[in-house]
């Protein structure tokens, strides 16, 4: 006789079997119920281990101040200390900049943003759930406060910290890449002579490392004696030396990010363009559309929600530079091209593993905020447009 | 240079091999690697290498050299031989450091392995090296391989022809530099330099700095110091004297190259060798560096000043500068108060504690064979070594410097220069007290560099500099760091 089979597989429990069901079905049935999770446990297993585990061991190393002894390291619990030294202690001008005395611009600029961060935090009010309405207010804090940061610091006249040399890196530097790694997507992607060479001469700057690349870009733009050093000579600008300057330093460092991060703009971006349908395109040429209101009004819209998340993976890995500052200027002069990670390493590297941890901590919440916010705000509703 | 190099090496080898300079026993260490971290390219590490080969000759134990960039060293070391990874079996770093990794009993004490060794003759080495740079707690957890202070060079060619004298204070540094800057030193028909000192961050100019602040801030001998209160371990620094230091170090910016920020001591290296520096700040290595091939430019015009000094000194209860004289500054002459700065204290070798005790065996009978004077003296003749004297032998006399090449009267003059630094009673010791490192490498260099760069003025950079050192003196413990104090300055 024909056993009986139950209806809903979710009713068979280990120890709840029903009448004419054997044990061994029973087994089998729950194996394949959790098959799933059986399989992808190893590797769970080792993200935890390698991943995971690392994240919130780091903590401890954030929370203490740790000795290294002839019995190993040693850690003594120091609470939030390696924290408040980068906003209030001997570190503060270092990762915040110099945020005194504050100008008249900078407190309306500042008062403008506020303003603006509350009246959005407002509106979501009304319609957002309060998950959301959390998600809201970390990210409005966040605004409010690299908002203050700027006004006191930049917008004031004084110099910036590592947390907005870092954000000069991730949002001026990307901006730069995208614009001009879409722009040559988009020659490229257009039919004309040689342009399976310019793909893969475009694309080689992403295969060297960053360390060659830091110094390539080292001789490059030395003034003594680099390649460059006649055509300043010509400009009567023999005794400009950028790497003296604060800015012109943070400008050099992003032409060099660029000059490796381009191609990989460009790679993604040509991806896309030769995805969308040649269909849409010849539609409107028939239709008499012009080049530019083809690109602004069938193009563009099409390829926007890759746009934006290579711009979030992007800004995700520009968070993390450190290299090249490293390389060619040592984060100087002073600390002006010293980026979030290279000053975490620079701390470590004096062996103050605790301050070490909790640089690279904040930059994770740094990261994690800014790009969260970019991704619900921007990537999301992209793509749901699309 | 290299040949010359090459001939004083096999000179030395000879010298070994027929017994001048005997080794420990033929095939004592067979099957013995013993594994070197030190600074990266041949500067100290290149004479290492080529040393080791002839010991390893000698005596089977081979000698493996590993080079990491100089802010790594001690991290690297440290960490290294606290976690018991013990890959590294000697380190070669700033004497000064060591007392840092002694405190956390990680050095093996030399004293038993130089009681059995008739050859050193420690005797010889310069008491303050000797004292200072190789014993930790008056233990022997060192050994030198190379003496160093911080001095001034000066293009007697290029002064002459301006009319200007050495200078004898910053001040006057400051003027000479304004001077002589723009005038072409090397007959290339391009404007040079006044004054060329290594200013990159994370590189050597914290040691530069304190060459600056010594003569201002130190006025009642070595036991004194220019970094703290002793009593209390309270910073001196925030004050009118390292704030003219900061200054004057500023300055001489002005008079030299454009990118001096970006300058380690490789690019003003490179400099003064073309002939391109009026004035220098250096170690004792611009002697014997001019004597190169590729310093033609410079051969035998790069004279030495044991240390610049200052006429207005610090008087540290009221906080303000008051003229040099003897009530206040008994080491002064002339109204000018001098205080050569040890910087660095010499490059020295130290033995992981808990290394295997054949390797422990092999490297002390290495650093001690880098050590003898057959070789050191040697050593110390050629440039890029950068090893400079330390033993009173090396000291006594021009002669080792005359026979490598020296004009007599330029090999008076930096032997003078060493023994002027080294008798002076109001001489600047190099920090030498747990976190050393961080003290100076980190936080005075960082601020520094920020007050360089236009990013923080001088009242920022002694005020962070100070909370800085604050927090170093009490994650360490001020009772602590107190007695380790005193027992630097022996005061």
């Amino acid at each position: 006789m024909q056993k009986p089979v139950p209806q809903n597989t979710k009713d068979i429990q280990p120890g709840n079997s029903p009448a004419g069901i054997s044990s061994g079905d029973k087994w089998r049935e729950w194996c394949d119920r959790h098959a799933g999770s059986f399989f992808i446990a190893p590797a769970v297993t080792l993200i935890l281990i390698f991943a995971i585990f690392p994240t919130i061991y780091s903590m401890v190393f954030a929370l203490s101040r740790v000795r290294f002894t002839g019995d190993g390291l040693k850690f003594r619990y120091v609470g939030f200390r390696n924290f408040a030294k980068q906003f209030f202690g001997s570190s503060e001008m270092h990762f915040l900049g110099r945020t005194e005395p504050v100008s008249i611009l900078g407190m309306i600029i500042f008062a403008v943003i506020v303003v603006t961060v509350l009246w959005w935090l407002y509106r979501s009010w009304k319609t957002a759930t309060w998950v959301r309405m959390l998600g809201r207010s970390i990210s409005a804090a966040m605004a409010i406060f690299l908002g203050w940061i700027l006004c006191a610091s930049l917008l004031s006249g004084n110099s910036i910290g590592t947390l907005y040399t870092t954000l000069f890196y991730v949002l001026f530097g990307c901006a730069v890449q995208f614009a001009i790694g879409t722009g040559l997507a988009f020659l490229c992607s257009q039919p004309i002579r040689g342009r399976n060479f310019f793909r893969v001469l475009f694309f080689i700057p992403l295969m060297v490392t960053p360390l060659g690349v830091g110094f390539a870009m080292r001789m490059i733009a030395d003034v003594t004696k680099g390649p460059f050093e006649p055509i300043l000579g010509l400009l009567g600008l023999q005794d400009w030396v950028w790497s003296a300057s604060p800015w012109s330093a943070r400008f050099v460092m992003v032409i060099c990010d660029s000059w490796q991060w381009i191609p990989f703009i460009f790679i993604c971006m040509l991806a896309a363009l030769e995805n969308v349908p040649r269909d849409h395109v010849e539609a409107a040429q028939v239709d008499g559309a012009s080049s530019f209101h083809i690109f602004r009004d069938v193009t563009w819209p099409q390829v926007v929600p890759v746009a934006v998340t290579v711009l979030l993976i992007r800004a995700i890995e520009a968070f993390k530079i450190m290299d090249l500052p490293n390389i060619m200027t040592g984060g100087g002069p002073g600390s002006s091209t010293e980026s979030m990670t290279l000053h975490s390493v620079y701390v470590w590297r004096a062996n103050d593993l605790g301050s070490s941890a909790a640089i690279a901590y904040l930059l994770l919440i740094l990261t994690v905020v800014v790009c969260a916010s970019f991704f619900n705000y921007v990537v999301l509703s992209q793509i749901r447009k699309a | 240079m290299q040949f010359r190099r090459s001939l004083l090496g096999l000179a030395a080898g000879a010298m070994a091999l027929v017994g001048t300079a005997p080794l420990s026993v033929a095939g004592e260490f067979d099957g013995v690697t013993v594994n070197i971290l030190t600074r990266p390219g041949y500067v100290i590490a290149g004479r290492l290498v080529e040393r080791g080969v002839e010991f390893q000759k000698a005596t089977g134990a081979k000698i493996v050299v590993t080079e990491v960039p100089y802010a790594e060293i001690f991290p690297k070391i440290q960490s290294d031989w606290s976690t018991g990874t013990n890959s590294i079996d000697v380190g070669v770093f700033a004497a000064g450091w060591g007392v840092e990794l002694d405190a956390a009993g990680l050095l093996e004490d030399l004293d038993p392995y130089i009681a059995k060794d008739d050859k050193i003759d420690l005797d010889d080495v310069a008491p303050y090296f000797r004292e200072f740079g190789q014993k930790v707690g008056g233990k022997t957890k060192l050994l030198m391989v190379d003496g160093d202070f911080q001095m001034v060079y000066y293009r007697q060619d290029v002064l002459e022809a301006a009319g200007q004298q050495p200078p004898k204070t910053w001040e006057d540094y400051i003027d000479v530099a304004s001077k002589i800057h723009g005038t072409d030193m090397n007959g290339d028909g391009e404007g040079d330099f006044g004054s060329c000192i290594f200013k990159k961050r994370n590189a050597q100019s914290y040691f530069a700095i304190q060459t600056f602040a010594a003569p201002i801030v130190q006025t009642k001998g070595t036991a004194q110091g220019f970094h703290f209160d002793s009593a209390t371990m309270k910073p001196i620094i925030n004050n009118a004297g390292w704030k003219k230091a900061f200054e004057l170090y500023k300055e001489t910016g002005k008079y030299g190259p454009p990118d001096e920020l970006n300058l380690d001591i490789g690019d003003t290296r490179a400099l003064f060798k073309a002939g391109r520096c009026g004035l220098l700040v250096e170690w004792g290595d611009p002697g014997p560096l001019q004597l190169d091939d590729d310093a033609a430019a410079i051969k035998g015009k790069l004279y030495a000043i044991s240390g610049l000094g200052s006429r207005m000194v610090l008087n540290r209860s009221t906080g303000k500068l008051v003229p040099a004289i003897k009530s206040n500054a008994p080491h002064s002459v002339d109204g000018i108060n001098y205080a050569p700065f040890a910087a660095f204290g010499g490059w020295a070798g130290a033995i992981n504690k808990k290394a295997d005790q054949k390797k422990k065996a092999a490297a002390y009978a290495f650093l001690s064979y880098m050590n003898q004077s057959a070789q050191s003296s040697v050593d110390v003749t050629i440039g890029a070594t950068g090893y400079n004297p330390y033993r009173l032998s090396q000291l006594s006399s021009p002669d080792l410097f005359i026979e490598a090449g020296m004009p007599k009267e330029l090999a008076e003059n930096y032997i003078g220069a060493i023994n002027g630094a080294l008798s002076n009673l109001n001489m600047a010791s190099d920090m030498k007290i747990p976190g050393a490192q961080s003290y100076t490498s980190v936080v005075l260099d960082t601020e520094l560099a920020r007050y360089l760069a236009g990013e923080i003025t001088v009242d920022e950079a002694l005020e962070n500099i100070e909370e800085g050192w604050e927090e170093i003196t009490e994650d360490f413990g001020r009772d602590e760091q107190i007695a380790a104090q005193a027992l630097a300055l022996g005061s």
